[in-house]
C-alpha cells in the first residue's frame, strides 16, 4: 500500500471578476513508503496547492487523500502528528532566534520543554548553525533560512516530509549543499514528497517524477523512464551569432524530424534517427553556408525536452492563465 | 541522523517518530497559549520601535491636549487635565488593540500562520497568544500614560479598588476589541488595508465622544451619537471610577450614558461572544 495516496483531487477558486480557476482538476499520487516522489511543473501549474492539501491547509472540493492509512480529511490533527512541511517561503518567526524557532516548534508538537530544547540544539548542529543560533532570523542568509526552515519541518523526526520548492530563489551553491542534506535525509528512509521547477532537482532527489500541468498529472515515472519516453537520439547546435538562427532551423529541419527548438537563446535542439551521420551532416552543411558554430553534438533527452514534448512548453515559462493560491 | 530516544521525557516511539509527551487538552491548550504569547511578547523585545511608538503617541496625546486644548476648554471640577486623561486612556487601549488585525494580517503574509496550521496544536492559542500580546502592550501603555498624567496633574480621587476596577476595564474592553480586529486582520490579510481602515473607523469613534470635550456641548445628531457611543461608556466608567467626575457633572439621557459600567461590561461580553466564535472559525478555515 502506498504510504501517500491521493485520488481524484479537484481544488477550484473564483478569483473576483474572473473565470473559476481549476488550480487541482483530478490528481491522482502514489508515493510508497521510504521513497523520495517531485511533483514537477511550472508555476501555476497545481503543486503547492497539493501539498496544501496533504498537510492539511487546505480542503479540497473533490477527492480523498489518506497519508500511513489515516484519512487526511477525517483527522487532521493526526496527519499533523506525522508530518513535517517546509515551505516556499521560509514560514520562520523573522524575529526569533534559530534555535528559538525549533524550540518553539518542539513545544507546539507538545514534546516538553526539555526535550524540545534537546531537539532544537541536534538540529542547529546537524544544519550547520551553530555560529548563528542565537541570531534573529532576520539577519540569516536566503540559505540559512531554507536550513532553519527545514530544520523544523524536521524537528519530529516525521515519517513524511513535505518539502514546497525547497530551492527555489538559492543561489547555486545553497542549491547543492541544501540537496546534500536533502540527500542524506532520505537515505534515513524518510518519505519525501518535494515540487520543484527545476528539472535537474527532481532528477537528482526524486526516486518518480509526476509531471503535473494545469491541475494534473500528465506523465509519471523515474528520470530515466521519462527520458525514455520522449526517445531517441537530439543533435544540438549552438550558433555564434544568434542571426543564424533562421539558417540552422532550417539546415537542422532537413535532417531531422519535427520542429527544432531553441533553449537558451543560441542552442537549437532536434530529434534525429541516426545521431552520428545526422550530426556530420548537419555540421557539414552549416558550415557549408559559412554558419559560425560555438558547439555542436549529440544529446541524449533531458527533462527539459521531456517537459517540452508533454506541455508544449518549457518548464521554466510561467503558465500566466493560472496562479498557485498563496 | 541517529534515533535519538530519551526516556525521562518518553518522547521516542519504535519507528523513530517523536511522540508528544502526556497531557489534557487543557493543559495543551495552555501551553500552546502560552508559546505563542511568549513569541508575540519576543517581537516586542526584538522590535521595540513598537513599543516605542505605541508609548509614544499616548504621551504627545497627553501633552498636546493639556496644553493646546486645556486653556481653551472650561471644565467644571478639576479641570481639563483631570476630565482628558480617562479620555485619553480609552482612545489608546482602543487604537493600541488595532495591532491584533495588522499583526495577524502580516504573520499570515509571512506564511508562519500556515506553518502554525500545519503543527498539531489549538489555533485558538494562536488567537489567545496574539491579543494576549494586544494586552501587555496597553498595559504597558497605561503605565506610561498614568505616570506622564500624574506629571500634569492628573490625580486619582478614589479607593484603590475603584481605581484597579476602572484600569482593569480600560483593558478588559481594549482586550475584547482586540478580537473584533484579529478576524478583520484574517478576513482582509493585509497589514496596510487594516492599518489605514482602523484609522478611518476609530478616530471618528473616539473623537465623536466624551473623550476629548463634554459631550452636551455638540450638536444634536454628533450628541446623540457621542452618548450611546460605546467609547464614551467606556471613558465616563473610567472617569468615574478614578474620581475624575465632580457630583452632578451632566451626562447625557442615553442608557448607555447613564448607565456606563454596566454597557462596558455587556459589550464587552458580546464582543467576545460574537468575535471569539467568528474568528476560531475563520482561523480553521484560512486560505480554503
Amino acid at each position: 500500500m502506498p504510504f501517500i495516496e491521493a485520488h481524484g483531487l479537484v481544488k477550484t477558486y473564483t478569483p473576483k471578476g474572473a473565470p473559476v480557476v481549476r488550480a487541482l482538476d483530478g490528481l491522482d499520487l502514489e508515493v510508497p513508503q521510504g521513497t523520495v516522489a517531485a511533483l514537477l511543473g511550472p508555476n501555476g501549474a497545481g503543486k503547492t496547492t497539493t501539498v496544501k492539501v496533504l498537510t492539511t491547509l487546505i480542503q479540497p472540493d473533490a477527492g480523498s487523500a489518506v497519508i500511513n492509512g489515516v484519512d487526511v480529511l477525517d483527522d487532521p490533527q493526526a496527519i499533523r502528528r506525522m508530518i513535517g512541511a517546509s515551505g516556499q517561503y521560509a514560514a520562520v518567526d523573522e524575529n526569533l532566534t534559530g534555535f528559538e524557532n525549533l524550540m518553539m516548534v518542539g513545544k507546539l508538537y507538545h514534546l516538553g520543554s526539555k526535550f524540545a530544547r534537546q531537539r532544537a540544539s541536534e538540529l542547529i548542529e546537524l544544519f550547520d548553525l551553530t555560529e548563528a543560533q542565537n541570531r534573529p532570523v532576520k539577519g540569516y542568509s536566503g540559505g540559512m533560512r531554507r536550513r532553519i526552515d527545514l530544520a523544523g519541518a524536521l524537528v519530529i523526526k516525521p515519517p513524511v516530509l513535505f518539502l514546497d520548492e525547497p530551492t527555489t530563489g538559492l543561489d547555486p551553491r545553497s542549491r547543492i549543499g541544501l540537496w546534500d542534506v536533502i540527500e542524506s535525509l532520505v537515505s534515513d528512509g524518510t518519505t519525501v514528497l518535494l515540487t520543484t521547477q527545476y528539472l535537474e532537482e527532481a532528477d537528482r532527489l526524486a526516486d518518480s517524477i509526476s509531471v503535473i500541468d494545469n491541475g494534473r498529472v500528465i506523465a509519471k515515472g523515474t528520470a530515466d523512464e521519462l527520458k525514455a519516453s520522449v526517445g531517441g537520439q537530439r543533435v544540438a547546435l549552438t550558433v555564434v551569432d544568434e542571426s543564424d538562427g533562421d539558417a540552422v532551423r532550417t539546415i537542422l529541419a532537413q535532417h531531422g524530424h519535427g520542429d527544432p527548438v531553441v533553449t537558451g537563446g543560441r542552442t537549437w535542439v532536434v530529434p534525429v534517427d541516426d545521431g552520428p551521420a545526422a550530426l556530420a551532416a548537419i555540421v557539414a552543411a552549416a558550415s557549408a553556408a559559412g554558419i559560425a558554430l560555438h558547439d555542436a553534438g549529440m544529446r541524449r533527452p533531458t527533462l527539459d525536452d521531456v517537459f517540452l514534448q508533454l506541455t508544449g512548453h518549457t518548464a521554466d515559462e510561467t503558465d500566466e492563465t493560472t496562479e498557485d493560491a498563496a | 541522523m541517529s534515533a535519538t530516544t530519551n526516556a525521562a521525557a518518553g518522547v521516542s516511539s519504535a519507528s523513530g517518530t517523536l511522540t508528544p509527551v502526556p497531557g489534557s487538552a487543557v493543559s495543551r491548550f495552555l501551553s500552546d497559549g502560552w508559546v505563542t504569547t511568549w513569541r508575540n511578547l519576543m517581537k516586542i523585545i526584538r522590535v521595540p520601535e513598537i513599543l516605542l511608538f505605541s508609548l509614544i503617541q499616548p504621551i504627545m496625546f497627553v501633552l498636546l491636549f493639556t496644553y493646546v486644548f486645556g486653556a481653551a476648554i472650561d471644565i467644571p471640577g478639576d479641570g481639563y487635565t483631570s476630565f482628558l486623561m480617562a479620555g485619553i486612556f480609552a482612545q489608546t487601549v482602543v487604537f493600541g488593540s488595532t495591532y491584533s488585525g495588522s499583526a495577524m494580517a502580516q504573520d499570515l503574509k509571512d506564511g508562519i500562520i500556515d506553518r502554525f496550521r500545519t503543527l498539531p496544536m489549538s489555533g485558538a492559542a494562536v488567537l489567545v497568544g496574539r491579543t494576549n500580546g494586544d494586552l501587555v502592550i496597553n498595559a504597558l501603555s497605561m503605565i506610561v500614560m498614568m505616570l506622564t498624567g500624574w506629571l500634569v496633574g492628573w490625580r486619582v480621587n478614589s479607593s484603590f479598588l475603584e481605581f484597579l476596577a476602572g484600569v482593569g476595564l480600560l483593558l478588559l474592553f481594549a482586550y475584547a476589541f482586540s478580537w473584533v480586529m484579529a478576524f478583520l486582520g484574517m478576513a482582509v490579510k493585509s497589514p496596510e488595508i487594516i492599518n489605514n481602515a482602523s484609522f478611518l473607523i476609530l478616530f471618528p469613534l473616539t473623537f465623536i465622544s466624551n473623550a476629548f470635550v463634554p459631550s452636551e456641548n455638540l450638536p444634536t445628531p454628533l450628541r446623540v451619537f457621542a452618548e450611546w457611543n460605546p467609547v464614551s461608556a467606556l471613558v465616563q466608567s473610567a472617569r468615574e471610577l478614578f474620581g475624575n467626575v465632580p457630583p452632578g457633572t451632566p451626562v447625557g439621557d442615553a442608557w448607555t450614558a447613564q448607565n456606563p459600567i454596566a454597557t462596558v461590561l455587556i459589550g464587552v461580553v458580546v464582543l467576545l461572544l460574537v468575535f471569539v466564535p467568528l474568528s476560531m472559525r475563520k482561523f480553521a478555515t484560512l486560505s480554503r
